[in-house]
C-alpha cells in the first residue's frame, strides 16, 4: 500500500507552541508549566498567558524538568538549579572545544 | 533470558536496609540520570537502576526476589522456577504512563500487570483530547544535509471494543527536513492517540537522533572529521581529496604542518541559519618500515635531520 508522506513542523528556537500544546506534550497540567515559567525555567514569548508561545528548546527543557522532578524527587527550585547548571556545563564544554581549536590552528 | 542482579546494580549488600537502598538509589539516580550524565550508556544504566529499585524498595517484591536465591549471577540464563511466587501478593500500579518498559526478566517475575491502569473514558458525554506521543527517529548525518523521507514504525497501545489493551503497529512516512540537528524535534499534528468523544487526536513528537557515523562526529551543526596525512604531505604541503557528507572536496594541507591540527571548512557543516562548519583534524601517520627501501629512508632521516622530538622535555 502506498503511503502518503507527512510533513511536520520542525521545532527550533522560534516559538511556536502554546501553553496547552506544551503541557500536553509533557503529559502535565498547564499549572505545572506556569510554575516553570514563574521559576524562570521557561521563557515564553508574549505578554499574557493566553498569548504565550514556547520554542522547541522550551519543550526539551520542560520534558527534562519533568523527568528530573519525577526521577530524582526534587522540587521545582531544585529542578531549575539543576537545569541551569547543566546548561552552564554545556556552554563551558563548547568554549573548551573552541579554545582547543584556536590553540591548534 | 538473563538473570539480573538487582543488588549488584544498586551496589548494596543483600542484607541492606530499606534506608540504605533508598540512599543508594538517590545517589545513583543523580549520577546516571540521562539528563545529567554524559556517559554513553547512562540511559541503559538508569533504566536498570529504576527496575532494581522498583523491586528492592517494595518489601513484598524484594522478599519474592530474595527467594530466588543468591546463587544466580548477573547475565546467567534464567527461567523462573514454577510457582516461584506462590504465597506472595503484589500490589501493582507503580509505573506511570511515561515510564520505560521493564526488562523481560522483570516481567517474567512480576508480570505485565503493573503497567499503568488504562483510563476508561468511553462514558457518554466525555470528550478528552488524545495523548501526545514521543518517539525517537534515527537518521544518517547525510539525511540532515539533504533532507530525507523516513518510514517509522510505532507501537501504539489501543483500547479495543471489549476494553482490552492491545498494541498496534503503525507505520508512518515522515519527511525529515534538511538542516535538522541532533535532539531537535518535529511535531506531527494529530498523529498521537485518537481523542475520546469529540476530543481531538494528540500530536506526535519525533526527536531526531543521528546514527553513529564511521567517519564524522557531530556537535550541533558542526561536523568533525579525522584526516590521516602522510609526513611529506604535512611537511611540504599538498592538495588532497577529503570526504564530506555532501561529497568529496579538495583540501589544501598547509606546508610546515608538524603535528595534529584542525582546519575549518566554513559552512560545510549541517546546513541552516547559520550553517555549521566542517572541522578537518589532520593526523600525521607514518609509513611502516617493512621494506628495505623504507628502512633506508628512515635511517637516512635519522642521520641527516638531527631531529629531537623531546628537546623541550629537558632530558
Amino acid at each position: 500500500m502506498a503511503r502518503k508522506t507527512i510533513t511536520g513542523v520542525l521545532l527550533d528556537e522560534r516559538a511556536e507552541l502554546s501553553l496547552t500544546d506544551l503541557s500536553r506534550a509533557c503529559s502535565t497540567s498547564t499549572e505545572w508549566v506556569i510554575e516553570l515559567v514563574h521559576e524562570g525555567v521557561l521563557e515564553p514569548v508574549g505578554q499574557q498567558q493566553t498569548h504565550w508561545r514556547f520554542s522547541g528548546t522550551s519543550l526539551k527543557r520542560a520534558r527534562a524538568a519533568r523527568r528530573l522532578q519525577h526521577d530524582l524527587n526534587i522540587n521545582l527550585a531544585g529542578v531549575a538549579l539543576a537545569l541551569d547548571l547543566i546548561d552552564e556545563i554545556e556552554t563551558m564544554r563548547e568554549r573548551l572545544r573552541r579554545f582547543e581549536i584556536n590553540d591548534e590552528t | 533470558m538473563d538473570f539480573k542482579d538487582y543488588y549488584k546494580i544498586m551496589g548494596v549488600a543483600r542484607d541492606a536496609s530499606q534506608d540504605e537502598i533508598k540512599r543508594a538509589y538517590r545517589k545513583l539516580a543523580r549520577k546516571y540520570h540521562p539528563d545529567v550524565s554524559k556517559e554513553a550508556d547512562a540511559e541503559a544504566l538508569f533504566k536498570d537502576l529504576g527496575e532494581a529499585y522498583a523491586v528492592l524498595k517494595d518489601p513484598e517484591k524484594r522478599a519474592a526476589y530474595d527467594q530466588l536465591g543468591a546463587g544466580w549471577k548477573a547475565g546467567q540464563d534464567f527461567q523462573p522456577p514454577p510457582d516461584w511466587d506462590a504465597g506472595f501478593e503484589f500490589s501493582g500500579g507503580f509505573a506511570g504512563a511515561d515510564a520505560p518498559p521493564y526488562s523481560d526478566f522483570f516481567e517474567s517475575l512480576f508480570g505485565r500487570g503493573f503497567t499503568s491502569a488504562q483510563r476508561d473514558g468511553r462514558q457518554a458525554g466525555i470528550h478528552v483530547h488524545g495523548e501526545d506521543h514521543h518517539a525517537k527517529v534515527l537518521i544518517d548525518l547525510e539525511d540532515a544535509y539533504r533532507g530525507a523521507a523516513r518510514s517509522i514504525s510505532l507501537r501504539a497501545p489501543e483500547l479495543d471494543s471489549t476494553g482490552h489493551v492491545s498494541t498496534r503497529l503503525r507505520t508512518l512516512n515522515v519527511k525529515i527536513p534538511k538542516g535538522v540537528k541532533q535532539g531537535q524535534r518535529i511535531r506531527l499534528a494529530g498523529q498521537g492517540s485518537p481523542g475520546i468523544g469529540k476530543g481531538q487526536a494528540g500530536d506526535l513528537y519525533l526527536e531526531i537522533e543521528f546514527n553513529p557515523h564511521s567517519l564524522y562526529r557531530v556537535e550541533g551543526r558542526d561536523v568533525y572529521l579525522e584526516l590521516p596525512v602522510a609526513p611529506w604531505e604535512a611537511a611540504l604541503g599538498a592538495t588532497v581529496k577529503v570526504p564530506t557528507p555532501d561529497g568529496p572536496v579538495d583540501l589544501k594541507i598547509p606546508k610546515g604542518t608538524t603535528r595534529r591540527r584542525k582546519l575549518r571548512l566554513q559552512k560545510r557543516g549541517i546546513p541552516g541559519e547559520p550553517p555549521g562548519d566542517l572541522y578537518v583534524e589532520l593526523v600525521i601517520t607514518l609509513p611502516p618500515a617493512e621494506s628495505d627501501t623504507a628502512r633506508q629512508l628512515y635511517q637516512k632521516m635519522q642521520q641527516d635531520l638531527a631531529y629531537n622530538p623531546r628537546s623541550k622535555l629537558g632530558v
